[in-house]
């Protein structure tokens, strides 16, 4: 049956029908829809981890017990579960391991632009890259086979392009293999320095192994054409690249980019006059490429940066001096079009109509303190107009970072500074931050936003929901209680849609001797189970047009002729914006 | 730049560009043929400007829609369909929702709304501009301009307008069928 799947639901779909029994990851654009899908598989546990260290290591644990396993994460992700990896590499599997890791080139919803492919080779771990989604699918079937083949864990990578766009894939039934007995073996399962040393010389001879594995097993494809120019590339930039040059350009398709068969590539540039690396972000095969001396165009024309598409790989050919003239004939050229407008206003995110978070930065703007944010919906609060964050890192480092900030400067800064800090982020890592605030006594004040719920990648479940992923109800974590238990003394909560009492709060709370919690509770308002309220409107006669209304920045809010105007079909009715009227002009609508 | 068909589909966040890419994409694929569709999820989700792609053919290679490329730009909203304009080809089609949804930036006074969008597309582009979200409304919700927008573009396709139809009563929540199908009538009248 023909499907139009996404990248992510055809990765899903391929777990499904390798058998794969356990998949256990933490949210993160692009990545998260994997497991979102895997979990509507029946004969899939699938579960939410707290970070991707732990759904890592609950994946090895699946191996070790004989099952196919499977997890998924962002690139920033594969940083925090870095270390399992780079073991888990040395100890291989028990069961087949699948660790998807979704790089972000451009970021379009991340915080840098990292390669992934970089981990595989100094994991030394094989890493597949699918180009469509069909390729998602069969490449998980793939992977199982070479991780169970070559005692290995396997990396899948995608990008966002590939993760997020749907194309055709055909389906087949589950086949699921039985659980592989486990059989206790420390020199292959315990990590001491003397069986590890062992390990590592396996390591290096699988390496081999794969790279020959890469030339002869046919994953890797050759597409002769024209053979004055041959491109090597992978994943999207083969799709872009098939663009610009059709069947006027011979082509490698690397299916595995590590790690990479040196007699391939040779025997592939042999055979053209020119060879064309064509891959975004870094430059892994072209270095690969020149380390065994085979000369190739790269990174020379093609920007180190951002994700590409057919058209920059056009523009870049097309305006370099080192790409030779006569191969410029081969680009199919750009379409002409038709620009009539200049310098339009920019629509960047924003928090969402009745989003908690805006009555919380809003009352920090208010007390004008130092901001050390993180990772989430309330990132968003570094724009304008609240303009209320002043450093974001990484998940978990507002509150280690406040520390560190409070460290330095003392009580010049402690009574004015907080950190903010999502539900979700602070279990994933924001936890330990406070251990050490508490341990090393800072008087800093922590501000967790309990929305309930993970918002930004599009509402996931996380310990403090007392929900699980396949939907059953589950113990939440009590986040009063655990600031208490690691040495918290002064924990308060609030609510942000009342802006003068979390003010109120905010402002005891940095005077008070000693770290201080304050959680600000209230649902996302895109959860189903909030209810939207009537729309507010506000009193024509009453306004005076001092805008002061517009400072929270609600998309609902606009100003025409010298008077706000709030739109009926984005207010929630949430109210936040009621106290900043001095007219008192906003309220419900009569009749509500 | 080749003969695959490109459909440029842009709005704000939270207005529903991805049901229309799926329902559009599903209906391309009963058709036979080769789809690729890209979308945008997480942060610029969060009422940023959004695109998504839907391209098809016999064999559809990048999911990718550039400048110069789209035969049709589909726009939820006026600023949007501005910005987008040059994705058009030459004889490419636009068509835009005349609402407006202001960004941050006009509502924090940095900068003003544009006043002469429509203007400049009427003297530029073949273009059709339509009250969709008022047609939405009609039909029984705001949300639904993003059906209306598919009952305009069937109007220019080959496909018969039944086999929309059909792909809405597969793709929607049962209880909201009939909205759809009004909103996809009003859409297909008004094209």
């Amino acid at each position: 049956m023909k499907n139009l799947f996404l990248g992510n639901e055809a990765v899903a779909r391929g777990l499904y029908e390798s058998g794969c029994r356990l998949v256990s990851s933490y949210p993160g654009t692009p990545s998260t829809e994997i497991t979102e899908y895997a979990a509507k598989y029946d004969d899939i546990y699938a579960e939410w981890a707290p970070n991707e260290k732990v759904a890592m290591e609950t994946a090895i644990g699946a191996s070790f017990a004989g099952a196919r396993a499977f997890c998924a994460m962002k690139h920033v992700g594969l940083n925090v579960a870095a270390d399992p990896l780079f073991t888990a590499s040395y100890i291989g599997v028990n069961g087949g391991l699948i660790i998807a890791v979704a790089d972000d080139p451009a970021m379009h919803s991340s915080q840098n632009e990292q390669d992934s492919r970089n981990y595989a080779k100094a994991a030394k771990i094989p890493m597949l890259e699918p180009s469509n989604s069909q390729e998602c699918k069969d490449f998980i079937k793939l992977g199982y086979e070479i991780s169970e083949t070559f005692d290995t864990p396997v990396l899948l990578r995608l990008t966002t392009r590939v993760a997020h766009s749907r194309s055709i894939v055909n389906t087949n039934e589950r086949v699921e293999p039985p659980i592989k007995p486990y059989k206790k073996n420390p020199a292959k399962n315990v990590m001491l320095p003397a069986f590890a040393r062992q390990k590592h010389l396996v390591v290096e001879k699988r390496t081999l192994d794969l790279a020959s594995y890469a030339q002869n097993s046919g994953i890797n494809t050759v597409e002769f054409n024209d053979k004055d120019l041959g491109i090597i590339t992978s994943s999207s930039c083969y799709n872009y690249a098939k663009e610009v040059f059709g069947n006027k350009a011979s082509y490698l398709k690397l299916a595995m980019v590590y790690p990479l068969s040196e007699q391939q590539i040779k025997d592939f540039a042999a055979s053209v006059k020119t060879v064309l690396v064509i891959e975004e972000l870094d430059d892994i095969i072209e270095s690969f490429c020149k380390n065994i001396g085979v000369n190739v165009l790269g990174k020379d024309i093609f920007p180190l940066f951002y994700e590409f598409d057919q058209k920059i790989i056009a523009d870049k050919l097309l305006n370099s001096d080192l790409f030779p003239e006569d191969l410029k004939a081969k680009i199919a050229k750009p379409n002409s079009y038709t620009d009539c407008f200049e310098n339009l206003p920019i629509r960047p995110p924003a928090m969402c109509c009745g989003c908690p978070h805006r009555g919380l930065f809003y009352a920090l703007k208010k007390e004008g303190v130092y901001v050390s944010g993180d990772i989430g919906c309330y990132t968003l609060a570094a724009s304008a107009p609240l303009q209320m964050m002043d450093t974001c890192v990484c998940m978990g480092a507002s509150v280690s970072a406040l520390h560190g900030y409070n460290k330095v400067l003392k009580d010049k800064s402690e009574s004015k500074s907080v950190a903010v800090i999502g539900d979700s982020t602070f279990i994933h890592s924001g936890i330990t931050g406070l251990i050490n605030i508490a341990y090393n006594k800072t008087n800093s004040v922590v501000i967790i936003l309990d929305n309930s719920i993970t918002g930004m990648t599009g509402h996931q479940q996380n310990p403090t929901t007392g929900v699980t992923l396949k939907g059953d109800m589950t113990t939440s974590v009590d986040l009063e209680a655990l600031c208490r238990a690691v040495g918290i003394n002064n924990i308060s909560v609030v609510d942000p849609y009342d802006i003068d009492a979390s003010l109120k709060v905010i402002h005891q709370e940095l005077i008070n001797d000693g770290p201080s919690v304050i959680i600000s509770r209230r649902p996302c308002a895109l959860l189903k189970s909030v209810k939207r309220l009537a729309p507010l409107i506000v009193k024509e006669d009453d306004c005076i047009g001092c805008k002061s209304c517009l400072r929270i920045g609600c998309p609902a809010i606009s100003f025409k002729n010298k008077k706000a105007v709030i739109d009926k079909d984005q207010c929630v009715g949430c109210e936040t914006c009621v106290s900043l009227c001095p007219k008192n002009a906003i309220s419900k609508q009569e009749g509500f | 730049m080749n003969d695959t068909k490109s459909i440029l589909i842009v709005g704000v966040g939270g207005q529903g560009t991805l049901l229309l890419s799926k329902l559009l994409g599903n209906v391309l694929i009963n058709e036979g043929f080769d789809v690729k569709v890209s979308e945008v999820h997480g942060m610029s989700q969060r009422g940023g400007s959004v695109v998504t792609y839907v391209r098809y053919s016999d064999k559809v290679y990048s999911p990718l829609i550039r400048e110069g490329e789209a035969d049709f730009v589909l726009a939820f909203e006026q600023l949007e369909a501005a910005r987008f304009i040059t994705y058009l080809k030459q004889g490419g089609k636009l068509i835009y929702n005349r609402a407006k949804i202001e960004p941050m930036p006009v509502i924090t006074g940095v900068c003003d709304y544009p006043d002469d969008i429509e203007e400049k597309i009427n003297a530029n582009v073949d273009s059709i501009a339509l009250d969709a979200s008022a047609l939405a409304k009609q039909a029984g919700s705001v949300k639904a301009v993003n059906v209306v927008l598919l009952g305009v573009f069937a109007k220019y396709t080959n496909i018969p307008k039944e086999k929309f139809i059909e792909e809405i009563k597969r793709s929607v929540p049962p209880k909201f069928v009939d909205l759809n199908c009004k909103a996809f009538n009003l859409g297909y009248e008004e094209a």
